[in-house]
């Protein structure tokens, strides 16, 4: 299991984390990853503008597992801290890796065959993401924090 | 499971259930058009109230189907769209759908109608000399 690192020490104490792992092999998985990620952010308080931009972010990311490397996995993690709640979205596989994620990250690049607007859009839609890629490990983190 | 597409008149009417697959969404752009191609339509209503996530992959499937539907000469409306769902939308960039839209089922069905008139009626009426 990776974590993302914690960026204040003082809040290890405090914090009150949740993860629900969702395997991504099939079409149906990533409604599963969706409805995952949407009850998450309800859980924690989150509106449906947000839950619906996780969502949507979720799907994006998990029909790229499907369309690159064909199988991964996807973490909901969501976090409550004193002064704030977090929901961030992992998205792990072993496939080829990102061949040139400066063009991945280009509106209209794409070597699947779609649009390019997936990695772009999860990028506008969220609050924080980081790509970390080779052949034979991706891992997207996305995240959105809100106040409590 | 195959999403059902009614005819009321003229009109096919289908209603886009929460959690749609990939696979149901392609097979939905095959039977519409089929329907059409049959001469059984001159336009669709693709009714999204239920729909709470429209994902790129979606979004295209969707202005796909109503280019094609369009070049065939017929009509493609899309409507009900959830506020969050046309927000987010928004905020992904780009023009993410490129059809006509209307508020809700009935907003759709009055705009086909009035499309397909404007373009000088149904293709079953045959002009009277």
């Amino acid at each position: 299991m990776t974590k993302s690192p914690r960026s204040d020490p003082l809040d290890a104490v405090t914090r009150d984390e949740t993860v629900c792992v969702i395997p991504i092999r099939v079409q149906e998985d990533i409604l599963r990853a969706r409805q995952s990620s949407r009850g998450a952010a309800a859980a924690i308080g989150f509106g449906t503008v947000d839950q619906t931009r996780l969502a949507t972010v979720v799907s994006e990311l998990a029909r790229n597992i499907l369309t690159y490397a064909g199988t991964g996995e996807c973490r909901v993690v969501s976090r409550l801290t004193p002064v704030e709640r977090s929901i961030v979205i992992e998205m792990e596989d072993s496939g080829p890796g990102i061949d040139d994620i400066a063009d991945a990250m280009m509106p209209g690049y794409s070597t699947g065959g779609g649009l390019g607007l997936g990695l772009p859009a999860v990028h506008k839609l969220m609050d924080h993401m980081s790509v970390e890629t080779r052949p034979g490990r991706t891992l997207i983190q996305a995240s959105m924090a809100r106040r409590r | 499971m195959r999403v059902p597409i009614l005819r009321l008149g003229r009109v096919l009417l289908t209603s886009l259930p929460s959690d749609l697959t990939d696979q149901q969404v392609m097979d939905l752009q095959i039977d519409a058009l089929a329907l059409i191609q049959a001469g059984k339509a001159d336009g669709l209503v693709i009714d999204i109230t239920a729909a709470d996530v429209v994902d790129s992959y979606m979004a295209r499937m969707l202005s796909e189907t109503a280019k094609m539907v369009t070049i065939m000469g017929g009509i493609a409306v899309l409507a009900g769209m959830r506020p969050a769902v046309a927000l987010t939308l928004v905020e992904m960039g780009q023009n993410m759908i490129h059809m006509e839209t209307a508020f809700d089922l009935e907003g759709g069905v009055a705009k086909v109608a009035r499309l397909v008139a404007s373009r000088g009626g149904r293709h079953d009426e045959v002009p009277t000399v």
